[in-house]
């Protein structure tokens, strides 16, 4: 096993791993955020499928242990790749200028730990229901009445719309980027690759705010 | 033109340098930037101080040693040239010039703004080349390249070996250096037999020098003199990941790493 120890600790098998796990992950979100939005179809939608993804039992818990496997082996390399990163130039430079650069490219490591800090409060907010008391009276499977007494806090339903378009300028340049590490550039497809990114981010980040200022607004009640 | 030059001055590799502000006041639009450092230089010796050290050779922009971070670009606001075929008419009377070395830890700085690149000749070492046995040449036309992947590797051969993608780099990257040198080989018929293990030889040696990782943000592409593509780095990513996962090649192991 030595050549996988030798990929994994290279820079770009380093890479390839936060690329990968990142890819599972947005298609985790892609899917999480089709299931938000039955809550538009009123509470017998939402609440079904809720039930029926507790249901699926032993496949919920293959889930939930492969995006926690996901989301470790991302930050953990992520990490690492950043540390060895910064230890590359001790000394910086009096005068840096960007030519390139997107805004999105350089603040990766902030608005990753930002959802990081997110999720975790957002585990604990729906699926513990920790953060307060009215929500752990709720029945199991209502959740519509879950996310309206929620988001009918502006402070909360804020939280989440700041985070979610934190979640899309993640993604704005993980997307991309991810093709380029996978190996994927050719100037056949290389606009698509660029714009993928950006596309993916916005629809993404429109999504799931758009729950919480449904409920905010009064639409969902 | 007047300029007022802010230029990193550091004795030896020993010493820590400082930013330290002269001025040039006889800058002709015409010069070269290393024309108006050669007269700053001037004034510096009549003056019985020490010159500015920078490297520089061809000054045609062809060798590939002059490098120096001006105003936070390698190379300087000109796309697509070196320093010493930036011009001085580039620049406004009375302008804040700001000139630093390399920065990275595998380029250590020697002296002034000349840094230590030997770390690119290691990378080389480690897989930049063919093997062939010696006997007498081949007829030209024995192997037949595609023209449009002669053109190809002589798109990534153009590199001068410079550093501007490290100096560029948020993370002093060496990955467009060394995706150029392993894709102009890996393009071409002769670099066949070597190319897994080039690509795996290379990527080792250029984590070893302590270059940083792509974040593919592209700087290195925007400042290259010769304009490389990055699209050259998603091939070494996907010669280095191929040979890695689906070869049986591990590397030479023959190499001492000293």
């Amino acid at each position: 096993m030595g050549w996988l120890r030798q990929t994994t600790d290279s820079s770009i098998g380093g890479k390839l791993i936060v690329a990968v796990t990142g890819l599972a992950m947005v298609g985790f979100v892609v899917a999480h955020l089709s299931g938000n939005l039955l809550v538009f179809g009123g509470p017998q939608a939402v609440n079904s499928y809720a039930e029926g993804l507790r249901k699926l039992g032993a496949l919920l818990w293959v889930a939930r242990i492969g995006l926690l496997v996901m989301a470790t082996l991302h930050i953990v390399f992520a990490i690492k790749l950043n540390l060895a990163n910064r230890a590359a130039r001790p000394q910086a430079y009096a005068v840096k200028t960007y030519r390139r650069a997107s805004f999105a490219s350089r603040s990766m490591l902030l608005t990753g730990l930002a959802l990081l800090g997110y999720i975790l409060f957002h585990l604990a907010h729906f699926t513990f229901r920790a953060t307060s008391p009215e929500l752990a009276a709720l029945g199991e499977y209502d959740v519509y009445q879950m996310i309206v007494l929620s988001f009918q806090q502006p402070l909360i339903a804020g939280l989440y719309i700041v985070s979610m378009f934190l979640l899309g300028l993640h993604l704005s340049h993980g997307v991309s980027s991810l093709f380029q590490t996978l190996g994927f550039n050719h100037p056949k497809y290389r606009n698509l690759v660029g714009s993928i990114g950006p596309f993916l981010g916005v629809l993404l980040a429109l999504g799931f705010s758009s729950i919480p200022a449904a409920v905010l607004f009064g639409l969902l009640k | 033109m007047k300029l007022k030059l802010h230029v990193w001055r550091q004795k030896d590799r020993q010493s820590t340098g400082r930013m330290v502000a002269y001025d040039a006041p006889n800058v002709n639009p015409e010069m070269s930037f290393l024309e108006m450092l050669d007269v700053v230089n001037e004034d510096l010796t009549g003056k019985g101080e020490d010159p500015i050290a920078f490297d520089h050779d061809c000054r045609e922009g062809i060798c590939g040693s002059c490098s120096m971070v001006i105003n936070g670009v390698p190379h300087g606001p000109s796309k697509g040239t070196t320093v010493c075929q930036l011009h001085m008419r580039h620049f406004t009377d009375g302008q804040d010039v700001h000139i630093e070395p390399w920065r990275a830890k595998a380029f250590p700085v020697l002296q002034d703004l000349v840094v230590d690149r030997s770390a690119f000749d290691r990378i080389i070492q480690a897989g930049g080349f063919i093997s062939v046995n010696s006997g007498s040449a081949q007829d030209a036309n024995n192997l037949p390249v595609a023209k449009a992947d002669a053109d190809h590797s002589m798109d990534a051969a153009a590199c001068i070996g410079c550093g501007a993608c490290v100096a560029a780099c948020k993370n002093s990257a060496a990955m467009l250096f060394a995706a150029a040198k392993i894709s102009h080989l890996g393009l071409l018929p002769q670099g066949q037999p070597e190319r897994r293990r080039r690509a795996i030889n290379m990527v080792k040696q250029m984590d070893l020098e302590g270059f940083g990782n792509c974040s593919n943000q592209y700087e290195c592409e925007a400042v290259c003199p010769k304009e490389i593509s990055v699209g050259f780095i998603a091939r070494m990513n996907r010669d280095y990941l191929s040979s890695s996962i689906f070869s049986k090649e591990t590397g030479s192991t023959s190499k001492s790493e000293d």
